[in-house]
């Protein structure tokens, strides 16, 4: 009698389709369908994966509640021994519904639950809440994510205890147990310190926390007088991308001037992004960047004047520093030209 | 990119569709939007019905931007 599995996966895994399909809602398939397989090898028959959710990206993010409901339903009538989503890499709607639908199960059915992601994928926010493996930020990782969730699956189908995070390779949770090391503590922190001096690489016991929060800034007084530019990460740029923005991890932002544009058109504008369904975009830029609008608003007075210029990335899989490093950048230009407000849209 | 911005010192609402991730990330004012493939605009409307749309969210925005804010604040629409 071989422990039995739910497996939760996006409709590129189950093989559906990209963006395009983004939308579907979920459906429920007997056995094992795409990285199921993996597992059920790794499993060598002590389990298997009996049934496999699929469900679209934008469909969990848009309709969350529905997509919970529907889930959880699915899941208390098959009550399986594990629930198990993913891995989602860096795919971040997908990382967050695994993490999402983890809780979920986790906390509504009592059943365990394992997923895996990159570490800067947004739903790695819930690693305090839900177990999750770290894996490498693309899906070329499957090869090693596959494996490690299923170890730590079948440990946690067994109720062993599972060791810590470094061991078991999952994302740290806040979760402290004490333990007995082999060399005390003084002989511990001399040899690092001695290593720190003379400059050889050492490893922290406990890494800082960083505790980033920036204060709001003061509300824009006089809305009539100012000056408002537009950002984004949806990644629209001029047609045909003169500046080469990656559709995935881009390595800079784009400056574009747009004074004496009324709105962008399908011909004069596109979107270099390569994580949503462009259709929409493409044929309506506005619908990402809203110039039309604030230019009306700038015509009624409401604003001083829309910004000459608008800066703009695409932030599909781009690197937390590399993006907090384009923005830096930009920010100095917008002070510089006295942009009094930004408003930011993300995709 | 919204934190880098109000760290220069210039006030920024984050115009998004998955505004818990906003939240997370640490914007201080976010209107949330329709979906995913089109912040702001739905094709399913007719063009005038979604500019209308669309100007109610950026006018939102707009009013985010001149209301103070002492923690992270969501301006739903």
């Amino acid at each position: 009698m071989s422990y039995r599995v739910v497996h939760y996966i996006n409709q590129f895994f189950a093989n559906i389709g990209g963006e395009e399909m983004a939308h579907v809602p979920p459906e429920l398939r007997q056995g094992h369908v795409g990285p199921g397989l993996a597992f059920n090898q790794a499993w060598k028959g002590e389990a298997e994966v009996v049934q496999t959710i699929v469900c679209g990206d934008s469909y969990f993010a848009e309709h969350e509640k529905d997509a919970k409901a529907q889930v959880l339903e699915w899941v208390k009538a098959e009550k399986p021994d594990l629930f198990i989503a993913g891995p989602a890499f860096n795919a971040g709607r997908y990382g967050y519904a695994c993490a999402n639908i983890c809780q979920a199960v986790q906390d509504e059915l009592g059943i365990p639950v394992l997923t895996g992601m990159y570490e800067e994928n947004p739903g790695a926010d819930l690693r305090t809440k839900v177990l999750i493996v770290a894996t490498t930020n693309s899906a070329a990782g499957m090869r090693k994510a596959a494996p490690a969730m299923a170890n730590l699956a079948m440990k946690l189908m067994r109720g062993e205890e599972i060791g810590a995070s470094c061991e078991d390779g999952y994302l740290p949770n806040g979760i402290r147990r004490n333990f007995f090391d082999k060399e005390r503590g003084s002989k511990r922190a001399v040899d690092m310190l001695v290593a720190k001096l003379s400059g050889k690489p050492f490893t922290t016991e406990y890494p800082m926390p960083s505790f980033d929060r920036v204060a709001p800034n003061k509300a824009v007084k006089d809305l009539s007088k100012a000056i408002v530019a537009l950002c984004t990460s949806g990644g629209i740029v001029p047609k045909g991308n003169p500046d080469h923005i990656e559709s995935s991890n881009a390595s800079h932002y784009g400056e574009y001037n747009i004074q004496g544009v009324e709105k962008l058109t399908e011909e004069t504008y596109e979107t270099a992004h390569g994580g949503y369904d462009p259709v929409y975009a493409n044929q309506d830029p506005n619908r990402v960047l809203p110039v039309d609008v604030l230019r009306e608003f700038e015509r009624e007075g409401r604003i001083g004047k829309l910004h000459d210029l608008f800066y703009t990335t695409v932030g599909n899989g781009t690197a937390v520093a590399s993006s907090k490093k384009f923005a830096a950048e930009y920010a100095q230009k917008l002070l510089q030209a006295n942009v009094s407000a930004v408003i930011m849209t993300s995709t | 990119m919204v934190k880098e911005i109000e760290r220069a010192g210039i006030p920024v609402v984050h115009m998004c569709t998955v505004t818990p991730i906003s939240m997370t990330v640490g914007a201080n004012r976010i209107v949330p939007t329709i979906a995913i493939p089109h912040p702001l605009g739905n094709p399913a409307l007719a063009h005038e019905e979604e500019y209308a749309l669309r100007k109610k969210l950026v006018a939102r925005a707009l009013e985010a931007l001149t209301t103070e804010v002492e923690d992270q604040t969501i301006f739903e629409v």
